[in-house]
């Protein structure tokens, strides 16, 4: 039990000295911290065997005294999993397998020489980099929510203290009123981080404002956007930030209560959230009296089903207390009442990950970053057609294209960026006229996007916007609560209509019904999903009109994806009768004399598999 | 402490309004009414079906009106082209997967969809697509479900849950597939159902429907083979009228008897005839049972519904209920033995059709246990709608009938046997009776209103003096309000008689009455079961006959027939037993 800050120093301390290696920039001795990344996506390629590899590897080798193998959490650089890190030195290795174990043992931790073709190979200038200091991914970031993501053992609260976990708390607790830490997070500028952008501040001087004795702080932590996993990463890598940003908040607006409400997909952020909480509890962090003070606050996990509309606050509300995930109408707003109509605080992983840093760092240490009125970072997750695809965070006004280009190392294959979708669902897709906007919630809302929880989908030449709106709204049907009208029978209509233009059927009054349904349903819904759910389609339409028109009158789809339009052509000019396209062809639709006369599709045999398009060596097929 | 009181502004029509009231109820006392789907005030305020949308000055969004709570002073406006395009949208989407066969629909010219669409002027649907194509359920009885009818506006939930207390029905499903259903989709009557009806007076279309009996009833009276009879439920005659647009409450048993007998029923009979045989097998049950020999508090088994909601959710105070028949099953019994024999007709001839408030006297005719000697006690059930919808086939000018009575042998009825049809009645027709049963004398008892056990209050209790003994008695309507009591027996109170009712109002409130189809719906069937149960009262007042036990016709069906009350006769004719069910099926 921690009941002074004595205690809790001493923690500390002991801590930094096991943590040398990575904490002192002097650090000299021959002794190594190898972090092995334990997040779900290192672990979908098999980390832990590494890890367990590792164990083996140095116990028969009898290196305990001088190695420490460590979990850790995500690196960020997902596409290059497993990862580890070996500390003091900063190696970062990639795409380890077990069979590399060995050598990393042998050659690095026994002998002090870096492996090199496990080395991060750069794209750039196709150098190996030795520290993870020289990785361009790494460059242009700037972790702060990701802070201890990849750096400190989730598993140990130790590790936590020792980079000054919970000092945060003790500080507002031995030193400020609740109204002080209020304002502390309002100066900081602060915002909603699960993509509306509320201020942080005024939410929790809402709640603290209310007249109840009963209160809870719940956390958000039901990220369902497709391809997002900012949150995830952060329970993973640092559950105790979360405890530790709950228990403040929880002291700032007066609740004693707080629910962790986690999608049960998560297995890995659930554990390690139970072996926290339990860890927290028995140090004294939660409880009757955190701190040995007379501050009672406790946590509890819920696990959600896997219901998209259970992040929306009032949804989620119904979720914990054990009914169906349906939004309430608001107002009253959770602040009012929440969660057993008492008033409740609801913030997302990531606004929350951000507290302790805000507190012990001062506010204008945050303000600093960011734009007039976004400050701080976001974190945001590449996927798609980029090459680095993985977890970033950066301050906020940094532009899409640094994020695309110099930290997600741009397009592969050399082909043409088209767009970036955001805000996932709720979202819509910016095109490379808008390349550099300086992302902040503001900006992104004026192009007919907006920040959302931060997933952030690349797409290029090869990406159908039709077919990407069809996606997006069929995914908002598929999770509509069924609760009001126009989002339950609204977006399978428009969801109809984009399927018909997809298929061709559709002609310019459909296309016209789609928008002016689509605004209908923003107008009508009862929550920000139905509000929302047409931003796919609407900005898809605002900058890929040309795309939508191609299908209705022309019959055909640019980007060759949707099935019933695709069309391959062989361009004469550009043919040069090598035949490999009709070798290739399993229909016999392609003919020609070799090396004579160009070749052709015949149109009736050819079912558009794509075949010759991928063989032909000088691109003389067109698709579309 | 009285609530703050605000000034708001609606249309340009300045409105003093409570604190906390929704702009959709401060509108109407603006006279404006605001159109509505989903919402019953105090049942169902969900803001689900973004009908009653309205703009708000300096608020972003379009806003519900039905859940918006007015906490300081506003500018609505629930006119406005905006307000109107969104109306018209969302009714244009739930008519685009709506089954819009109304011309052959039962609920034609009594939809509020269709209602709502006619106000709102569509014409087209601009946009259209896949409707839902379910199976209609029709395999129970009482209530046929249409789910291709269902706009998700989860009244029938909310009166299950919220009034009822069975809960029934949740929302299943997510997108379009979402779907107001019993879990699993079962059919009712393989769920857990009470089969009130509330469901179907609550739904605003025809997804949930009671069943029709009607084309069996005229096959039977086409038939000259057959025998013809019916018998009308007490709450029958001052609820049929609002069938013909008459006033709520409006007294038509004459006319009740001349429509039947226009349509070629051989017998017409007053089902208050049995109540009044009801309330002598009760009365002398209860006597038993308080000197000893039985368990109290006695439960009343008169309303079906309750009956299986006690055999579903309290199995262990079957014991307490009266193993009395319900009237109409008494009547069924004796037509087929007793008047039978009577008028020398070959039983296998009669076809005993009974006109019920009600969905669950359909159930409950049903039941295996309501036969006897090999033939159904009851043949068919039809309802207040149902029978109106026949008279309206006949081609009968209802409102322009000459009164006519019922028939003999069993045309007399008391005003105890009457005011079954109103909730507290059966408790206050049996206490008067066992008054004068137990003091071997006609009293003055009959005289006496027992007005604290009258009213719409949901759970009443009195003390009723019974000449030496004091019983207590309690009255609960609406299964919801029937928990109340029964937890409080289960907890040890004591009661000595106990009368529920499944619905709300008992029968005058009946799933099976005309449908209002408002949007104060709760406002609204208060008054209409305050005017239909004072007409009952008033039938009572007005009765030459206002104790069961004095009916000559009752007399005389024991001297010729049952011998006594809870004789050998009477045990194998006029009771049953009951089974305990499961909580969930």
């Amino acid at each position: 039990m921690i009941t002074s800050i004595e205690m809790l120093e001493k923690i500390r301390d002991d801590a930094k000295k096991k943590m040398a290696a990575r904490l002192d920039k002097a650090y000299r001795e021959k002794q190594y911290d190898v972090l092995v990344c334990a997040g779900t996506g290192c672990i979908a390629t098999e980390s832990e065997k590494v890890r367990k590899a590792l164990l083996k590897n140095v116990s028969e080798k009898g290196l305990e005294s001088t190695v420490r193998i460590l979990k850790t959490g995500c690196f960020g650089f997902c596409k290059l999993g497993p990862i580890i890190i070996v500390y003091p030195d900063k190696t970062f290795y990639c795409e380890v397998k077990e069979e590399d174990v060995q050598k990393i043992v042998t050659q690095h931790l026994e002998k002090g020489e870096k492996v090199t073709e496990l080395l991060y190979r750069s794209l750039k200038d196709d150098k190996h980099k030795e520290t993870i200091e020289e990785i361009s991914f790494f460059d242009t970031q700037k972790r702060i929510a990701l802070q201890n993501c990849g750096f400190i053992d989730p598993e140990d609260i130790e590790e936590y203290i020792g980079v000054n976990g919970y000092f945060a708390l003790h500080k507002v607790l031995m030193q400020d009123t609740p109204e002080k830490v209020i304002e502390v997070i309002s100066t900081s500028g602060l915002r909603g981080r699960g993509g509306a952008g509320f201020p942080t501040g005024k939410k929790w001087s809402f709640t603290y404002h209310a007249k109840e004795e009963e209160k809870f702080v719940v956390c958000n932590a039901d990220e369902g956007d497709p391809g997002a996993f900012m949150d995830r990463s952060i329970l993973e890598g640092d559950p105790h930030c979360i405890i530790e940003a709950m228990a403040i908040a929880g002291y700032a607006v007066g609740a004693q209560k707080g629910y962790i409400y986690v999608r049960a997909e998560y297995p890995i952020a659930v554990d390690r959230l139970e072996k926290a909480i339990l860890e927290a509890k028995e140090k004294g962090l939660l409880g009757n009296n955190v701190l040995g003070t007379t501050f009672a606050f406790t946590l509890e996990l819920r696990l959600g089903a896997g219901a998209f509309v259970c992040g929306e606050e009032t949804a989620l509300l119904n979720s914990v207390e054990g009914k169906r995930g349906e939004p309430r109408a608001r107002p009253p707003f959770p602040a009012v009442s929440g969660l057993k109509q008492k008033p409740t605080l609801v913030n997302n992983v990531e606004t929350l990950a951000n507290i302790p840093k805000i507190i012990l760092n001062q506010p204008d240490w945050y303000t600093k970053l960011g734009t007039e009125t976004s400050k701080g970072t976001k974190v945001f997750a590449l996927a798609g057609q980029i090459n680095n695809t993985g977890l970033i965070e950066v301050p906020m006004g940094t532009t899409i294209r640094t994020i695309i280009y110099q930290i997600g190392g741009g397009i592969p294959r050399g082909r043409k960026f088209k767009a970036v979708q955001t805000g996932g669902p709720s979202g819509g897709c910016i095109p490379d006229e808008y390349l550099d906007t300086a992302i902040d919630y503001e900006s992104l809302n004026e192009i007919g996007s907006m920040m959302g929880s931060g997933g952030m989908i690349v797409l290029d030449e090869t990406n159908c916007m039709v077919d990407i709106a069809k996606f997006y709204v069929e995914f908002s049907q598929d999770e509509s609560c069924g609760k009001c009208t126009p989002c339950r029978i609204g977006t399978r209509r428009m969801l109809e209509i984009l399927r018909s233009i997809a298929d061709g059927k559709a002609d310019m009054r459909d296309f016209e019904e789609l928008q002016e349904l689509a605004q209908d349903i923003k107008e009508g819904s009862l929550c920000g999903l139905g509000q929302t759910a047409p931003n796919p389609v609407l900005s898809t339409i605002e900058y890929f009109k040309e795309e939508y028109i191609a299908h209705i009158q022309d019959k055909r789809c640019p980007a060759g994806v949707c099935e019933k339009l695709k069309r391959h052509k062989i361009i004469s000019e550009k043919c040069i009768a090598c035949g490999l396209c009709h070798k290739v062809c399993g229909f016999d639709a392609i003919h020609g004399e070799r090396k004579k006369s160009p070749y052709a599709i015949e149109n009736e045999k050819c079912i558009n598999c794509g075949a010759c398009f991928e063989k032909c060596p000088v691109q003389a097929i067109e698709r579309g | 402490m009285g609530k703050e009181i605000i000034r708001i502004e609606i249309d340009d029509i300045q409105i003093d309004t409570e604190q906390g009231t929704t702009i959709l109820e401060a509108a109407f006392k603006a006279g404006i009414e605001i159109p509505s789907l989903c919402y019953l005030k105090e049942i169902n305020e969900i803001g689900a079906c973004r009908v009653c949308v309205v703009e708000i000055e300096g608020v972003k969004a379009l806003q519900a009106s039905c859940v918006y709570p007015i906490t300081h002073s506003i500018r609505v406006f629930t006119n406005t082209e905006r307000v109107r395009k969104a109306r018209k949208r969302v009714v244009e989407l739930l008519l685009s997967e709506h089954n819009r066969e109304c011309t052959t629909c039962i609920r034609n010219l009594n939809c509020e969809l269709q209602n709502v669409a006619d106000n709102l002027g569509i014409r087209d649907i601009r946009v259209t697509g896949e409707r839902k194509s379910y199976d209609l359920q029709t395999e129970n009885p009482f209530i046929a479900r249409d789910y291709n009818k269902c706009i998700s506006c989860r009244r029938c939930q909310a009166i299950c849950s919220t009034i009822q207390e069975v809960n029934i029905y949740a929302p299943l499903n997510r997108g379009m597939d979402t779907l107001i259903a019993p879990a699993f989709m079962r059919d009712l009557g393989d769920t857990n159902c009470i089969t009130c009806g509330q469901c179907v007076i609550a739904c605003p279309t025809a997804s949930i429907a009671a069943k029709e009996d009607i084309q069996d009833v005229w096959a039977a009276l086409e038939d000259e083979d057959k025998y013809v009879v019916v018998q009308t439920a007490p709450s029958i005659q001052v609820t049929l009228g609002e069938m013909f647009g008459m006033e709520t409450g409006t007294i038509v048993t004459g006319k009740l008897a001349a429509a039947l007998r226009h349509m070629g029923f051989k017998k017409v009979f007053p089902t208050d005839l049995s109540a009044d045989l009801t309330i002598m097998e009760e009365a002398h049950e209860l006597i038993e049972r308080l000197k000893g020999n039985g368990k109290l508090p006695l439960l009343s088994s008169c309303c079906p519904a309750w009956v299986k909601f006690a055999e579903h959710f309290y199995p262990q105070l079957l014991e307490h209920l009266s193993s009395c028949k319900s009237p109409h099953e008494m009547f069924g019994a004796l037509i087929k033995t007793y008047y039978a024999k009577k008028e020398g007709i070959d039983p296998k001839k009669i076809v005993s059709v009974a006109v019920m408030p009600c969905t669950a006297k359909k159930y409950e005719a049903s039941r295996p246990e309501m036969g006897c000697e090999g033939y159904r006690d009851i043949d068919y059930v039809v309802t207040t709608r149902e029978l109106g919808r026949m008279i309206r086939q006949a081609g009968i000018h209802f409102r322009n009938l000459q009164d006519e009575l019922y028939d003999m042998p069993f045309g007399v009825s008391s005003g105890a046997g009457a005011i079954f049809g109103a909730t507290g009645g059966v408790i206050e027709a049996a206490v008067r009776s066992a008054y004068a049963i137990l003091n071997q004398r006609n009293s003055e008892m009959g005289l006496i209103d027992f007005e604290e056990l009258r009213g719409q209050r949901g759970v009443k209790e009195a003390k009723v003096n019974l000449g030496d003994k004091t019983i207590k008695v309690a009255i609960a309507h609406g299964t919801g309000n029937a928990r109340i009591i029964l937890d409080r027996i289960l907890q040890g109170d004591h009661y000595d008689y106990v009368e529920i009712m499944g619905c709300p109002g008992g029968c005058v409130g009946g799933g099976g009455q005309p449908i209002l189809g408002r949007r104060d719906y709760k406002r609204i069937s208060l008054d209409y079961r305050h005017n239909r149960a004072d007409s009952l009262y008033k039938i009572d007042m007005h009765s030459q006959l206002r104790q069961s036990h004095n009916n000559p016709d009752v007399k005389r069906l024991y001297a010729e027939f049952l011998g006594k009350p809870l004789g050998e006769k009477s045990k194998k004719l006029l009771h049953t037993t009951y089974t305990p069910r499961g909580s969930y099926f």
